[in-house]
């Protein structure tokens, strides 16, 4: 792999992993968001109107982080995948057109309405614009997601003369079988971590013992909205998805587990350190048969090993086991957590129980880790591969653009995101310290 | 269906000059015609709805691009790799300017996100319009089919000149957009650097008709073939009069349509002239990328077009429904989220 190709790579997961930081909160806090409207309407008590300014002027700064940080991410397929784009672009366009037109356009307009209209509409028409917006976020997730599918898992295309790749049926794309229960899983990853954030945030108010009516409320609704959500994104949505994978992508799925050997009832690596050296897991701490039945329904069924495929095949072993890892573990840690706060709620000392609170507040960075490193997953583990089985990745970067013109990009984009994200953080910060029902400084003045 | 898809990005680029356009000019005349906070806010409010939807056509262009022209695509954006990136980088300053200025009530914090805000915007009216220029003047495609679009070549003085006319006009395009929302001293302000700007933009028509008429006469070619396509850049010359009366009579609403009209006209007129090359190329014109050796399967265009089309009447209908929700003058007390 050359300078220029490494180079495109670290400015392509660098951007798009900041960039991500912000859809997860769009697309989870949205519908929380018509949730507290909702209420408002219909018991009209100013208690939901209040806490639903507050997250829709948190969803608004998260928001325009995301867009700007989303448009380049929509470019860099021309400026440093052209090969790619050439390639697949009359596949990919249709998806990312797709979004474009139906989701971007609405999400914006009534984003607008929903931040300068309340006042000038009526609460019913302020309330639509809020399930449009939410709209707009999922279906944007939707046709990324299965721009992605397509990548994981070709279907829908024929090869032309030329040797690119061409649409043959749009419902081929959006009907991938890759498509439904990733879109799922990244959805419900989002939902979670925005129940997760909207807990947190409340806990703090209980915590500090200001805005307590709000902070119950959020706290309430947060950790029961998150514990439906941190199990689901184990099962089935998690679960179906490794399915996918065991069928679609066997090597991916091997670089995950850290499973060097064909085997017969497959163990399951809950911790250990892969070495491709060696080919084995060092330390490793195992449930014996326990990967055969999540791949396949069956203790006894075989797992293929990395072994079994050509090593110019595998993707980062290490980089794809951590990353899975992680997602797990965290993923697990916050089922263990939320459920633990469903209890305590059930028994009526949730929003007394400080120490619970505490580690509460403390969960708000995990969600976003989890995500990260599920996509981590998704996309380290589909190397070699940019289109699985079609296109190397090395083969899709731009010929006329060079490494040191690419590290200067990316070294731009480090500073100006670098900037964005402190003062991104400082601004929520200040917006959470000034709470919930503080008039914002410059009304009047 | 190439020919199809060549009107729909040329309608989706003179989408995005007109409407992402004025909230530009809004940004590059902000600090010049907006002296108090009072005054910047209200500038701010008035774009504020609308700017984040209209820089979705942009996105639209770029992905119109690449799903109907996926070679264009490529290699324009990989040729125009550094200039791109810096427009993508202004772009975020300006958006973050916008969001960021009005959650801190203190001079130093805001003023300084009046510059970020009026510097980039006014810094990428002069790229666009050095791009145009560089379309029209064809780029150094290579043998292989891609070219190295260093800003060394890029910022030729013709090129130059266009950026400057991007400016001036989108700057005239913006000051009758905020005529619009705007009342009092500002009002009256943008209506006087708005007649100031109307002088400018007239002298750099002239000027720029004749210099692309001397520099590239190529792009006469399929006028010479097809006159009736000359009402395109007449009707763009008309509208410029039209502005004038409109100036004159304080009809601004009429001015702001005469000069989306102008921009219209020009960004036609120049589509016109470059049919059927997406990215003409020079020296080697047969190197150039056509809508031809550019294009998708047709299968695929015409899928595309089968949900473009109800998509985009969609899109219309109810950004119409927003924008009449939000029109009115701006006021900024309570109400205004900036």
């Amino acid at each position: 792999m050359t300078d220029t190709v490494i180079a495109d790579r670290i400015q392509f997961a660098f951007t798009i992993m900041f960039h991500y930081l912000f859809p997860i909160l769009t697309m989870g806090l949205a519908p929380l968001i018509v949730v507290l409207k909702t209420l408002h309407l219909r018991r009209g008590d100013e208690r939901y109107a209040v806490a639903a300014r507050f997250w829709t002027r948190i969803f608004a700064l998260n928001f325009a982080v995301g867009v700007v940080t989303g448009i380049p991410m929509e470019f860099q397929f021309g400026t440093n995948w052209a090969q790619f784009s050439v390639f697949a672009g009359g596949v990919i366009g249709q998806t990312l057109g797709l979004e474009a037109v139906f989701s971007f356009f609405l999400e914006s307009t009534f984003l607008g309405i929903l931040l300068f209209g309340e006042g000038r509409v009526s609460p019913r028409v302020h309330w639509t614009a809020a399930v449009l917006v939410a709209a707009g976020a999922w279906l944007s997730g939707l046709f990324v997601t299965a721009t992605n599918a397509w990548m994981q898992h070709p279907v829908g295309y024929q090869i032309a003369p030329d040797g690119t790749v061409q649409m043959t049926s749009l419902g081929a794309l959006l009907g991938n079988p890759f498509l439904w229960w990733q879109y799922a899983h990244v959805l419900n990853g989002a939902v979670l971590s925005a129940a997760v954030v909207m807990a947190s945030i409340g806990a703090y108010y209980l915590l500090a013992g200001h805005h307590l009516e709000f902070g119950r409320l959020s706290v309430g609704l947060g950790v029961g909205v998150g514990a439906v959500a941190a199990l689901t994104q184990l099962f089935p949505t998690g679960d179906m998805n490794s399915r996918n994978i065991t069928a679609y992508q066997p090597v991916k799925l091997a670089a995950m587990e850290g499973l060097f050997e064909t085997r017969y009832g497959a163990p399951l690596a809950i911790i250990g350190m892969p070495s491709t050296t060696q080919r084995r897991l060092l330390d490793p701490v195992l449930v014996p048969d326990a990967l055969s039945y999540l791949a396949y329904g069956n203790f006894r069924a075989e797992v293929r090993g990395l072994n079994d495929y050509p090593q110019d095949t595998w993707p980062l072993v290490q980089l794809t086991y951590y990353a899975y890892h992680i997602m797990v573990g965290l993923g697990t840690l916050l089922i263990a957590a939320l459920l633990l706060g469903a209890a305590l709620w059930w028994r009526g000392v949730l929003f007394a129980s400080r120490w619970f609170l505490w580690i509460l507040l403390l969960l708000l960075p995990f969600p976003y880790i989890a995500n990260e490193a599920g996509w981590v997953v998704t996309e380290v583990g589909r190397q070699p591969w940019l289109v699985y089985g079609l296109l190397r990745t090395a083969a899709g970067a731009s010929p006329n653009v060079e490494a040191g013109e690419t590290i200067f990009t990316v070294l731009g984009f480090a500073g100006l995101y670098a900037l964005l994200g402190v003062l991104a953080v400082f601004l929520a910060m200040l917006m959470v310290l000034r709470g919930p029902t503080e008039p914002r400084p410059e009304a009047g003045c | 269906m190439a020919t199809f898809w060549f009107v729909v990005l040329a309608g989706m680029v003179v989408a995005y000059a007109v409407l992402d356009g004025f909230d530009l000019g809004v940004g590059a005349i902000h600090l010049a015609v907006a002296r108090n906070d009072a005054e910047r806010r209200a500038v701010l409010n008035a774009i504020g709805p609308v700017w984040d939807a209209n820089e979705v056509w942009l996105l639209g262009v770029g992905v119109g691009a690449l799903l109907a022209f996926p070679r264009a695509f490529a290699v324009g954006f990989s040729g125009f790799y550094l200039p791109f990136m810096l427009v993508l980088w202004l772009l975020a300053g300006r958006g973050i300017a916008l969001e960021f200025r009005h959650h801190i009530a203190d001079p130093m914090w805001q003023g300084a996100w009046d510059v970020v805000f009026s510097v980039s915007s006014l810094l990428l009216t002069v790229l666009y319009g050095v791009a145009v220029g560089n379309i029209v003047s064809g780029v150094a495609i290579d043998s292989q089919g891609w070219f190295q679009g260093l800003l060394e070549s890029l910022l030729n003085p013709y090129a130059l000149l266009m950026g400057v006319f991007s400016l001036a006009l989108l700057m005239l395009h913006g000051a009758y957009y905020l005529c619009l929302r705007t009342d009092g001293a500002l009002h009256e302000r943008v209506h006087r650097a708005a007649g100031r700007l109307w002088g400018i933009v007239a002298m750099l028509v002239v000027v720029l008709t004749i210099a692309t008429f001397a520099l590239r006469p190529g792009i006469l070619a399929n006028y010479g073939a097809h006159p009736i396509w000359a009402v395109v850049p007449l009707a763009g010359g008309w509208c410029v009069v039209a502005m004038f009366r409109a100036h004159g009579r304080r009809r601004h609403g009429t001015a702001f349509v005469a000069s989306a009209g102008l921009i219209a006209a020009l960004l036609a007129a120049t589509a016109i002239g470059v049919y059927p090359y997406l990215l003409p190329s020079h020296p080697f014109p047969e190197r150039g990328l056509t809508i031809v050796n550019s294009a998708a399967s047709t299968a695929g265009l015409v899928a595309a077009a089968s949900w473009l089309l109800p998509g985009v009447a969609l899109v219309i209908v109810y950004q119409a429904v927003a924008y009449r929700i939000l029109a009115g003058k701006i006021t900024t007390d309570g109400g205004a989220h900036y």
